[in-house]
């Protein structure tokens, strides 16, 4: 079966987005799984700097050749920075999904939503009740 | 995932790492490593597809012919054997009940390659339309289909095949064998690129397969599923059943004109066909390119002037290309070279231009 790469250091969202915490904000971007899921992507759609972004609601979009995905926020609070090099560059989400991939970082309305993410263990559970692992 | 049905290549498939979805009504393999690198593969060197899930159906006797006259929209009559046609299934009303290729085997042997989707479909449709004194067969089940694809194509299979297939012309078949396996060789395919369709028996089929790819490793041959099957025929610019076409749909409208014996008509739905021409059609098939950022899929509103005038059939990235293109339906007036549309992408107008197809060419 397929194999993932899943550090230990991220936390985790049910949407297959991997989040690092910084101070009181987060970067955010899809995991290894994702990628491999999605295979090539070809465009990644990011909202602007300073919006509003909510828990469980999509914030960007994601396009592989062959499907459309939305991204969908793990934490809520505001956008106070995007990766602009994806516009250029979408391919980087599969080379580097956790490096030069990232998407957004969000500075948290409430940094108590990022103890209630998964670690990289409850994740790897998550794609095993998946039948993904 | 129980009730799909499997080409006879299914374990092979999942041996290379394919993954593998519904299509159908078979469980087939969408892409192998990434549609982009297969894609390539195809327009650089070669791709190897396992499209068993296609069906043939087999109509021999004395009125054979007759009967294809009557079925087809191209000539078949004129076919010499050892030869293909491509043509169009239509019904009463015009419409396409299936996009085919034809072969005529012998004087009064041919067979139809039809879409899997259709296979029941077309099956009733010509036993119910046949003349007398023709017998059909749906030979799916027993029969393999595999297409070696790209410019490499007739060099690996020149090294497993029982005859000279280099020298096979375009959409010219001829009886051999491919790694001693009885095949019928046809250049062939739907891609855009130079190609092969090899027809085998079922049971003869993987190991044909591997049989390939072991030859053509070392010619830059990959595996390639569904994924870039479908990005390739559309660069092609070659219609979709279910997507370009449908029951509905005009082949004219479909710009598929030079498929269709307009002058002598006698197959079925010819006079509806010319009467919905005489009409004017209210919609024809363009080829568009996206010049703003964003990727046009199937179903996204087509726009002009603040209001949607037509609807994108398919849309993907180019790889060729490096920009997305794509095809849709809209008013004749706006369906000449150059014309500028929007396609609405969640919401946003993203500008299009109407360009000339086939986007890309390779075909020798």
């Amino acid at each position: 079966m397929a194999e993932y790469d899943i550090p230990k250091q991220l936390r985790y969202s049910r949407e297959d987005e991997w989040i690092r915490l910084e101070g009181d904000q987060v970067v955010v971007g899809v995991t290894d799984y994702a990628q491999q899921q999605l295979g090539d992507v070809v465009f990644v759609e990011l909202p602007a700097v300073g919006t509003t972004v909510e828990t469980g609601e999509p914030f960007g979009v994601i396009e592989s050749v062959k499907a459309v995905s939305d991204l969908y926020a793990p934490v809520t609070g505001s956008v106070v920075e995007v990766n602009a090099d994806l516009a250029d560059h979408p391919d980087q989400v599969n080379s580097d999904c956790y490096g030069d991939g990232w998407m957004i970082t969000v500075a948290m309305d409430d940094p108590e939503e990022f103890e209630a993410l998964l670690d990289a263990k409850g994740y790897l559970e998550y794609l095993d009740e998946r039948g993904e692992d | 995932m129980s009730d799909l049905k499997q080409t006879p290549c299914a374990e092979l498939h999942r041996r290379l790492g394919a993954r593998l979805v519904p299509f159908a009504g078979f469980e087939m393999p969408v892409q192998y490593a990434s549609i982009l690198q297969e894609h390539r593969a195809v327009r650089e060197a070669a791709g190897l597809f396992d499209v068993s899930h296609m069906g043939q159906i087999h109509l021999s006797g004395p009125t054979a012919v007759a009967s294809a006259e009557r079925l087809v929209s191209c000539p078949v009559a004129s076919l010499a054997p050892g030869r293909v046609r491509y043509g169009l299934l239509c019904n009463e009303e015009g419409g396409v009940v299936d996009d085919v290729t034809i072969y005529r085997e012998g004087a009064n042997e041919l067979f139809l390659c039809v879409n899997a989707a259709n296979i029941e479909k077309d099956y009733r449709w010509i036993v119910r339309h046949v003349v007398e004194g023709t017998e059909v067969r749906n030979r799916s089940d027993e029969t393999g289909l595999l297409a070696l694809q790209g410019p490499a194509c007739a060099a690996i299979l020149g090294e497993l095949a029982g005859s000279d297939v280099a020298a096979l012309r375009r959409f010219r078949f001829e009886r051999t064998t491919v790694a001693d396996a009885p095949a019928t060789v046809s250049r062939t395919g739907y891609t855009g690129s130079d190609g092969f369709e090899i027809y085998l028996a079922e049971r003869d089929t993987p190991r044909v397969f591997e049989a390939l790819l072991s030859a053509g490793t070392s010619r830059g041959l990959e595996p390639a599923g569904l994924g870039a099957r479908d990005t390739l025929r559309l660069e092609a610019a070659l219609p979709l059943y279910g997507h370009e076409l449908d029951d509905t749909t005009s082949p004219l409208e479909a710009g598929l004109d030079r498929f269709v014996k307009r002058e002598a008509g006698g197959f079925l739905g010819a006079e509806a066909i010319e009467r919905r021409a005489e009409a004017g059609h209210p919609r024809v098939l363009a080829g568009f390119e996206v010049e703003g950022r964003g990727v046009a899929r199937a179903e996204y509103p087509l726009r002009h002037g603040g209001r949607q005038v037509g609807v994108v059939t398919s849309g993907a990235p180019s790889p060729t290309l490096g920009k997305a293109i794509g095809l849709g339906y809209v008013p004749p007036a706006l369906a000449t070279e150059g014309t500028r549309l929007a396609v609405e992408v969640r919401g946003r107008e993203v500008a299009v231009r109407i360009v000339k197809t086939p986007f890309v060419d390779q075909e020798r």
